[in-house]
C-alpha cells in the first residue's frame, strides 16, 4: 500500500475538496507524512495554515496525486515539519508570522515575511496592531578570516524585482548565499478573502505577472473544482493556447538574457526581437500582450480575435530560432560561462519538489501538464524534456527543448481548436465548498487552493508558486561558485520574487 | 556566428518609428519642468528602475523598451545601474510597505534635478492591491511624482509615448 493511502486510511474526517482530498488527521498521521516527506515517498507541494488549522499538501510523483491533511492546532501549536523535512522551513516561518500558529521544534526562530513594518501582526489569523519600524534580521553566519560578506539588495542593478542577497565570500568563490525576501509580499491571500470571483481572480493574475496566465488558469481551475462547474471544451483549448504563448515568451526572454549575463548580448537582441513576435500575436489573438485577466474561472474572458497571427508566429520562430539555437551551442566562449556553472544536486531538487526547468534540468521529470494532467494536455502530443547535468547550460536546453515542444502544441491546438462557448457562469457552490489545482506555469507547477462562501465570494485561499521551493536551491547550487557567476545562475533560475512573496 | 555579424551588418534596421508624444503625459510634466534643469540636462536623461512591489508585468514591459524593435536608447534615454547616475527614478508596483524605506532611500540617493515617472496602474494608486495591510498605496504616497504612465502593463509604445514627453518637456 503507498503512503499516500495509507494516510487517507487514518482520516479521521473527510472534507468537501476536490478533485482531491483534504482529510483531518491525529498528530500521529501528521508525523507519517513527515517522515514520508523525509523519506522521499511523497513530495511537499504546499503547507500552510488558517485559523486552529494546519495544512499539508503532498503529491505522489508516480501518479501526480494529490492530498492534503489537515491538523487541528487547538493550542496554537504543531509538530514542526522542518525539523526533519528542511523544505518546509519558510513555510513554517510563515505560517508562525501570518497565522500565528507556532511550530514546535522548528529550529529556525526568525521570522521570513514579515519585516515588522506592516503594522499588523497575523494578519491571516487574529490580526492586531503591531510596531511598524522595522526589525534587525540576523543572517546566519559564515565565520573564518579570509571571509567577506557583500550584501545586494533589496534595490537591485537590474530592472528586476526586489530582494535581498547575503553573500559571503572567500576572495572570488562563494562559500554561502543566503537570501531574505518578502519586499513585494502585497498581502494576496488576505486581499483574496472575502473577495468575489471576478475581483479575486483579478489580484490571482497578478501574482506573479510574467505567469499571469498560468496563475489565472490555477485559480479558475480551483474555483471551478470546487463550485463544481464544468468548463466547455473550447475554453481549456483557449486556455492551453494562451499558457504556451505564455511560456514560449518567457523561454525566449530568459535564453536572451542569461547569455547576455555572460556578457553575449546578441542572443539577448535576437531572442528579445522573437520574444516581441509571441507578445504581438499575443495581442492581437487575444487583446493583451500578457494575456492578463483573459483566462478566468468559467473559461475565458475573451474568444480568440484571429488564429492568424499565432499561426504566423509560429511560422517566423520556426524559421527564426534554431539558427539562435545554433549560435548558441557552438560560441565557445559562451558555453564556458554555463557548462558546469551553478550546478544542483539532483537529490536537493527531488527533495525540494523542484519544478520547471530548475526540476528537469536535474533529472526530476515532474510537469503538471502530465501529471496531475489536466485538460487538454490528455490530447495532445508533446515530449517533456530532461537534462541531468543540473548546470546553467541544462537550464537553458530545457528551455530551448520546451519552445519546441510548445510550439508544436500551439499548432495542435490551432488545427484542433473545438467550436461552441468559451465561457460558463461560475456554478455557486456549497459553503465551505474546497478546490485545488496544479498548473504548470513556465517556471514549474503553480498550487492554488480555495474555499468558497457560497455567495460567491472567496472564504479562504492559498497559493504556492514553483519558486517557493526553487529559492532555496538557488543558495544551494550557487555555492562554491564565484560571485561574477551569480547573475548568469540567479537568470538561470529566475525565481519570482512577486510569486513567491504574495 | 561571423553569418550572425554580416547579417546585422547587412540588413536594414528592425527598430520602429518613434510614436509621438503622449499628451496628457505633456499637460502633467508642464506642471513640474523648469528652464533651469532643460539647460543642465538637454535631452539625455539616465533613468533608474525601481521596483517597489509590482507583480513584474510592468518589469516585462519596461525590459523590451530596450529591444531592437524599441532601442530606447536612442532618444538619449538609458537605464543606469544606480540612483546615483539617475536623473529619472521609474517607479512600478503599488509600493508595499516592507519597501518604502528602500524607495525613500533610493530616491534621496538620486540626485537634483530628479523627476519620477510612476508606472502602471497599481503606481497610480495601489490598483487591485490597495486597501491591503502590507501596501502603502501608490508612489506618490511615499515619495513626489512627476508623470504617470497608466497601464497594466503599459505596453512599451505607451512608456515611450510618456518618456518622450518627458524628453520633449525637458528638452
Amino acid at each position: 500500500m503507498s503512503l499516500r493511502a495509507a494516510l487517507f486510511d487514518a482520516a479521521l474526517e473527510v472534507a468537501d475538496q476536490k478533485p482531491w482530498p483534504r482529510i483531518r488527521v491525529d498528530e500521529e498521521t501528521w508525523a507519517r507524512a513527515a517522515f514520508g516527506l523525509h523519506a522521499g515517498d511523497v513530495t511537499l507541494t504546499a503547507l500552510w495554515g488558517e485559523p486552529g488549522a494546519v495544512h499539508m499538501g503532498l503529491i505522489e510523483e508516480e501518479t501526480g496525486e494529490v492530498l492534503v491533511l489537515s491538523l487541528d492546532c487547538p493550542d496554537g501549536t504543531f509538530p514542526s515539519v522542518g525539523v526533519t523535512h528542511a523544505p518546509a522551513l519558510r513555510l513554517e516561518r510563515t505560517i508562525r508570522e501570518m497565522v500565528g500558529l507556532v511550530p514546535e521544534g522548528c529550529p529556525d526562530e526568525r521570522p521570513w515575511l514579515d519585516h515588522a513594518r506592516w503594522g499588523v501582526r497575523h494578519p491571516l489569523g487574529a490580526a492586531e496592531p503591531a510596531p511598524a519600524e522595522g526589525a534587525p534580521y540576523p543572517f546566519l553566519a559564515a565565520e573564518g578570516p579570509p571571509m567577506h560578506q557583500i550584501p545586494v539588495g533589496p534595490v537591485h542593478a537590474g530592472i528586476i524585482e526586489p530582494g535581498h542577497f547575503r553573500f559571503t565570500a572567500n576572495g572570488e568563490t562563494v562559500v554561502r548565499l543566503e537570501e531574505r525576501l518578502g519586499w513585494v509580499h502585497k498581502g494576496i491571500e488576505r486581499l483574496a478573502i472575502g473577495a468575489d470571483l471576478e475581483h479575486a481572480a483579478k489580484i490571482a493574475a497578478r501574482i506573479s505577472g510574467d505567469s499571469t496566465v498560468a496563475w489565472s488558469l490555477a485559480f479558475a481551475r480551483a474555483v471551478e473544482a470546487a463550485s463544481g462547474t464544468e468548463v466547455p471544451k473550447r475554453a481549456h483549448w483557449l486556455r492551453a493556447l494562451m499558457a504556451e504563448v505564455e511560456r514560449v515568451a518567457n523561454h525566449l526572454g530568459d535564453v536572451g538574457a542569461v547569455c547576455n549575463d555572460a556578457a553575449f548580448a546578441q542572443m539577448l537582441n535576437r531572442c528579445g526581437q522573437l520574444r516581441e513576435t509571441v507578445l504581438r500575436a499575443a495581442a492581437a489573438a487575444f487583446g493583451h500582450r500578457l494575456m492578463m485577466d483573459r483566462v478566468a474561472p468559467g473559461g475565458t474572458t475573451v474568444d480568440l480575435i484571429d488564429p492568424k497571427p499565432l499561426a504566423e508566429m509560429v511560422a517566423a520562430l520556426r524559421h527564426g530560432f534554431p539558427p539562435l539555437v545554433r549560435l548558441y551551442d557552438t560560441t565557445v566562449s559562451l558555453l564556458d560561462r554555463t557548462v558546469t556553472t551553478g550546478r544542483l544536486d539532483p537529490v536537493l531538487a527531488r527533495r525540494w519538489g523542484a519544478g520547471g526547468h530548475v526540476g528537469r534540468a536535474c533529472g526530476r521529470r515532474f510537469d503538471a501538464r502530465r501529471l496531475p494532467g489536466y485538460a487538454p494536455y490528455d490530447v495532445l502530443r508533446f515530449d517533456v524534456p530532461i537534462r541531468e547535468a543540473g548546470d546553467v547550460d541544462a537550464r537553458v536546453w530545457i528551455r530551448i527543448l520546451e519552445i519546441g515542444e510548445s510550439l508544436g502544441m500551439i499548432e495542435q491546438l490551432l488545427a484542433g481548436l473545438p467550436k461552441g462557448p468559451h465561457r460558463v457562469d461560475v456554478a455557486r457552490g456549497a459553503a465551505g465548498s474546497e478546490g485545488v489545482a496544479l498548473t504548470e506555469a513556465f517556471r514549474g507547477d503553480a498550487f492554488a487552493w480555495v474555499r468558497l462562501d457560497g455567495e460567491g465570494r472567496i472564504a479562504r485561499a492559498h497559493f504556492r508558486d514553483a519558486s517557493v521551493f526553487q529559492w532555496p536551491l538557488l543558495e544551494a547550487a550557487i555555492a562554491y561558485n564565484i560571485v561574477a557567476d551569480f547573475p548568469l545562475l540567479n537568470k538561470s533560475f529566475n525565481c519570482s520574487y512577486s510569486g513567491h512573496d504574495l | 556566428m561571423p553569418k550572425f555579424l554580416i547579417e546585422s551588418l547587412l540588413r536594414r534596421p528592425v527598430t520602429e518609428k518613434a510614436p509621438a508624444a503622449d499628451e496628457a503625459g505633456l499637460t502633467e510634466l508642464g506642471r513640474c519642468l523648469d528652464a533651469a534643469a532643460h539647460r543642465k540636462l538637454g535631452r539625455s536623461l539616465a533613468i533608474r528602475e525601481v521596483d517597489a512591489g509590482s507583480c513584474n508585468g510592468c518589469e516585462l514591459e519596461i525590459h523590451a523598451l530596450n529591444n531592437a524593435i524599441y532601442d530606447l536608447e536612442r532618444f538619449g534615454l538609458k537605464f543606469v545601474a544606480s540612483p546615483r547616475h539617475a536623473d529619472v527614478l521609474m517607479v512600478t508596483g503599488p509600493v508595499t510597505a516592507n519597501m518604502r524605506e528602500a524607495l525613500e532611500r533610493t530616491h534621496a540617493a538620486t540626485p537634483d534635478p530628479k523627476w519620477v515617472v510612476a508606472v502602471g496602474d497599481c503606481a497610480l494608486d495601489g490598483g487591485v492591491f490597495a486597501g491591503s495591510y502590507a501596501v502603502v498605496g501608490g508612489v506618490d504616497a511615499v515619495i513626489p511624482v512627476d508623470l504617470h504612465i497608466k497601464g497594466c502593463p503599459p505596453s512599451p509604445k505607451a512608456l515611450l509615448e510618456g518618456l518622450i514627453a518627458l524628453i520633449e518637456k525637458s528638452a
